[in-house]
């Protein structure tokens, strides 16, 4: 946990009350209604909540950046430092952003300019607000770009934002937030889009700042670890209102609503439970399996060689899930991919019982299709809009000659196995939400009665309450069918809660295998012992109903 | 575990409502239903033979009323509401004779080319080793001008609507598979895709169960701007007398026929340019309430 603020001057900001009416079409009257809470100086406070819960369009409202038309505020005052903002006339609200507040956002590549260069994007905040020169703006430019700890920062301030990595341009976003030192900075999901290794850096960054400059952070995440990590208070929202708010202490070890209990019990735990050793039959086996692409070179010269996976070699028995860990191009995806077939390997073996699949062309492996199913990650594009539910199940079971009555019999079995009532299987994908479609794609998995199921970031897009009941479910159907589960997640707890086995990747190689137990309680790698240590919150332990400090 | 049933998110309006509160829809639309209309009726909108030469009534005014006599020598008043031409034909029923070609070409065109189009573009998008040969092809196509390649296809073949009509048709194909090729790449990376290969679906089921239904609507926009394309360029190849026979009406025809009197006779030209202007403009907004209504990169947030 981050330096303590200073509670004892007055909250430079301050929501009493504040309401915004969503317009008639939405799924309810109000975005957010009667949200009050303040923001000490220096003091950072998190508010956490599901999607719809009206986090950011509380921010939004903050900024005075509601889009116009669609939100308005309705009632409710807003002050920064004792100034009422929300009856501010426009230009004089746009003195205020920038100067007294700034905000970053989630996606560090769409908030920057791709055309200009990361200093003059800093700049421009300076050139806005105040009357430095060119000389002395680009001398404060590379002074907080230093001070949010870009490397090599005489280059940097030069360059395009394609030319930095994710968390660097994260930090310019900061840099262009903090540089004229506002008293309140308003962070929107700003590391979800982020590698945990990176998060860790930029949680740090903002702490840093918080504590030397002053600044009153407004945190807004829906990621408990991230609010341990760094909270000073905390506020929960769900459907538009404040559930419960108080210290981290308080929400985290003493939730006293429910929702609060439920969240919190949701958040898997990073210590994995006890599980038995597997002795079945091995499913699925890769050996020296990879995938190499080469870009072609213009005329001359050669293309670009990338080793998207290299000599991977992974063992799933019926019955166990083996997970594989890794960062954003660690090749986990690709290594999914191949053994679904969706791609082809460069080299290497894929057996599923005793056929090689790696290089079976289409037609001798239709028949093996049966055998590999996967769920993806985006529950909102894994079934075709234009049908429904029902002819996204039987489609497969009717490729492989399944009469249609017989294997709608058998969809409406699975959706009651899934948990979703039979009688939907008439509805379309829009007319569920996200949890409940991912039960539908784990649905149409199963009906092909796989041996091996590839869960691909499966539950990465849920909300925390809805990913722990479709882990759940798919603990539930690995049982039920005997199912070897090849689990692709970039997400630790997830892992340490499901897996029986990992297997840790980074950039193409598989760097530490092993069972869950063994790699957390004992990690080998130096990378694994990065991505430990770059978990938020690891000091407090999850998933048992109240979090308890470790 | 509770079984849960389908949340009925609240319903956005159908996409015919939709339709029903555009203007540019309503306004287009009822252009281009007036001139089908018109066209098809055109026997019954108190016309005479269009191509019937009378060289009593030669260059007469819009409002000119004579009398002649039919075949059994009676005398019928007649009323030349836009006048007469050079040869002494009625150009009222002329313009109103002569949406039935503009028409037929329309639509000939874009039916056409979208068949051929899309039958292209989904083998471009989906065989990747023929994309390459398909779009250097379809681009040598593209640098092909229309009005070229109807002079063409005039002195090989005779001039007619079937010339006419393969002179627009194929400049126009390649853009169709530009567009469906486009569509095809972007699908076939979606989620659902893969799992439908996943489940064994055979690639033709494939194509045509899981692509092909989201290139219609982007096709249907396509396919009127192609339509207002193909009623202009028919009119200006006959009007430079390289399209259909100057017997049979048409605007560009008539137009044609009109242009050496234009300085004393105007309307010869008038009436039949204000047709083709009007069914342009009707098809053109009808294609852009189209897109608004069906592209769902345009469609409003909330």
């Amino acid at each position: 946990m981050s330096a303590h603020p200073d509670t004892s001057s007055a909250p430079i900001l301050t929501l009493d009350r504040v309401s915004v009416r969503l317009p008639k079409s939405g799924d309810r009257d109000f975005a957010i209604e009667d949200v009050s809470f303040s923001v000490g100086r220096g003091e950072i406070v998190c508010v956490v909540g599901e999607s719809g819960s009206g986090k950011s369009v509380t921010a939004q409202a903050i900024m005075g950046l509601l889009p116009k038309g669609q939100l308005t505020l309705t009632g409710g005052s807003i002050s920064l430092e004792g100034e009422e903002v929300t009856t501010l006339a426009p230009a004089a609200l746009r003195a205020r952003r920038g100067q007294r507040m700034s905000m970053i956002f989630q996606e560090p590549m769409t908030a920057l300019n791709p055309v200009e260069r990361v200093g003059t994007q800093i700049g421009e905040v300076l050139e806005i607000h105040t009357r430095l020169s060119p000389a002395e703006r680009r001398q404060k430019v590379m002074e907080v770009m230093e001070a949010v700890h870009l490397p090599d920062v005489p280059h940097l301030v030069d360059a395009f934002p394609h030319q930095l990595s994710g968390g660097q341009r994260q930090r310019v976003m900061i840099a262009a937030a903090l540089v004229l030192d506002p008293v309140l900075l308003i962070a929107d999901e700003p590391t979800t889009a982020l590698d945990v290794t990176t998060q860790a850096q930029i949680l740090k960054l903002i702490a840093e700042m918080q504590a030397r400059r002053g600044t009153g952070v407004l945190f807004i995440t829906h990621d408990f670890g991230v609010v341990a990590e760094i909270a000073h208070r905390v506020v929960v929202m769900r459907g538009g209102r404040v559930v419960e708010q108080g210290t981290r202490d308080e929400i985290l070890f003493a939730p006293r609503e429910d929702y609060t209990k439920m969240l919190i019990s949701s958040v898997p735990s990073l210590t994995p439970p006890a599980r038995e050793a597997i002795s079945s039959p091995v499913a699925l086996s890769t050996r020296e399996l990879s995938k190499t692409y080469r870009s072609a070179g213009f005329l001359f010269g050669g293309g670009r060689t990338v080793h998207a996976a290299q000599n991977v070699t992974i063992d799933v028995r019926r019955g166990e899930t083996v997970g594989i860990v890794g960062e954003s191009g660690s090749g986990k995806t690709t290594v999914a991919r191949c053994i679904a077939r969706l791609i082809e390997p460069t080299a290497g073996t894929i057996k599923i019982g005793d056929t090689d699949i790696a290089t079976l062309p289409e037609r001798q492996l239709r028949p093996h299709r049966k055998a590999v199913q996967i769920v993806f990650q985006d529950p909102n594009r894994s079934l075709n809009p234009r049908r429904t539910v029902g002819a996204s199940i039987v489609e497969g079971p009717e490729n492989f000659g399944e009469p249609h009555d017989k294997a709608m019999a058998r969809a409406r079995d699975l959706m009651q196995l899934v948990g979703l009532s039979p009688d939907a299987l008439d509805r379309y994908p829009h007319q569920f939400s996200g949890g409940q479609r991912q039960r539908i794609a784990i649905a149409r998995a199963l009906a092909m009665e796989p041996t091996i199921l590839i869960a691909d970031e499966a539950v990465s897009a849920l909300d925390v309450s809805v990913q722990a009941q479709v882990l759940r479910l798919l603990d539930d159907v690995r049982q039920r069918f005997d199912l070897a589960v090849l689990f692709i997640t970039h997400d630790l707890r997830v892992a340490a809660q499901i897996c029986d086995r990992i297997a840790v990747m980074q950039n193409g190689v598989v760097v530490e295998a092993g069972t869950t137990a063994e790699i957390f309680a004992n990690p080998q790698h130096a990378y694994t012992h990065a991505l430990f240590a770059a978990a938020p919150g690891r000091d407090v332990r999850f998933g048992s109903g109240i979090a308890a400090a470790v | 575990m509770a079984l849960t049933d389908a949340t009925p998110l609240r319903s956005r309006p159908s996409i015919w409502a939709q339709l029903a509160r555009s203007t540019s829809v309503l306004i287009g639309g009822f252009l281009v239903v007036t001139m089908l209309v018109m066209g098809l009726l055109a026997p019954m909108l108190g016309t005479r033979d269009p191509a019937e030469i009378n060289p009593s009534v030669r260059n007469k005014t819009p409002g000119y009323e004579a009398t002649i006599r039919d075949d059994e020598g009676k005398k019928i008043p007649v009323a030349y509401r836009f006048g007469t031409d050079s040869l002494g034909r009625d150009v009222y029923s002329r313009v109103i004779y002569g949406a039935r070609v503009s028409l037929a070409v329309g639509l000939t065109v874009s039916v056409i080319s979208i068949a051929i189009g899309l039958l292209i573009g989904l083998v471009a998008g989906y065989v990747r080793w023929l994309d390459g040969i398909i779009m250097r092809f379809m681009d040598g196509l593209m640098a092909i001008p229309a009005i070229l390649l109807a002079i063409g296809l005039v002195s090989v073949f005779r001039a007619g609507l079937f010339a006419v009509i393969a002179a627009i048709v194929v400049p126009e194909v390649p853009r169709v598979v530009r567009l469906v090729r486009s569509i095809v790449l972007s699908i076939r990376e979606e989620p659902y895709v893969e799992s439908a290969i996943t489940v064994g679906t055979p690639t033709p089921t494939l194509v045509v169960r899981h692509v092909l239904p989201n290139t219609i609507a982007p096709l249907i926009v396509q396919g009127t701007f192609i339509c207002a394309a193909a009623i202009l360029i028919e009119a200006i190849l006959s009007f430079l007398g390289i399209g259909i026979p100057p017997e049979i009406p048409t605007w560009g025809n008539i137009m044609a026929e009109g242009r050496t009197y234009f300085r004393i006779f105007p309307h010869n030209i008038l009436y039949p340019g204000a047709f083709l202007a009007l069914t342009v403009l009707g098809v053109n907004m009808l294609g852009d309430g189209l897109r608004d209504v069906l592209d769902p990169k345009m469609e409003r947030r909330f």
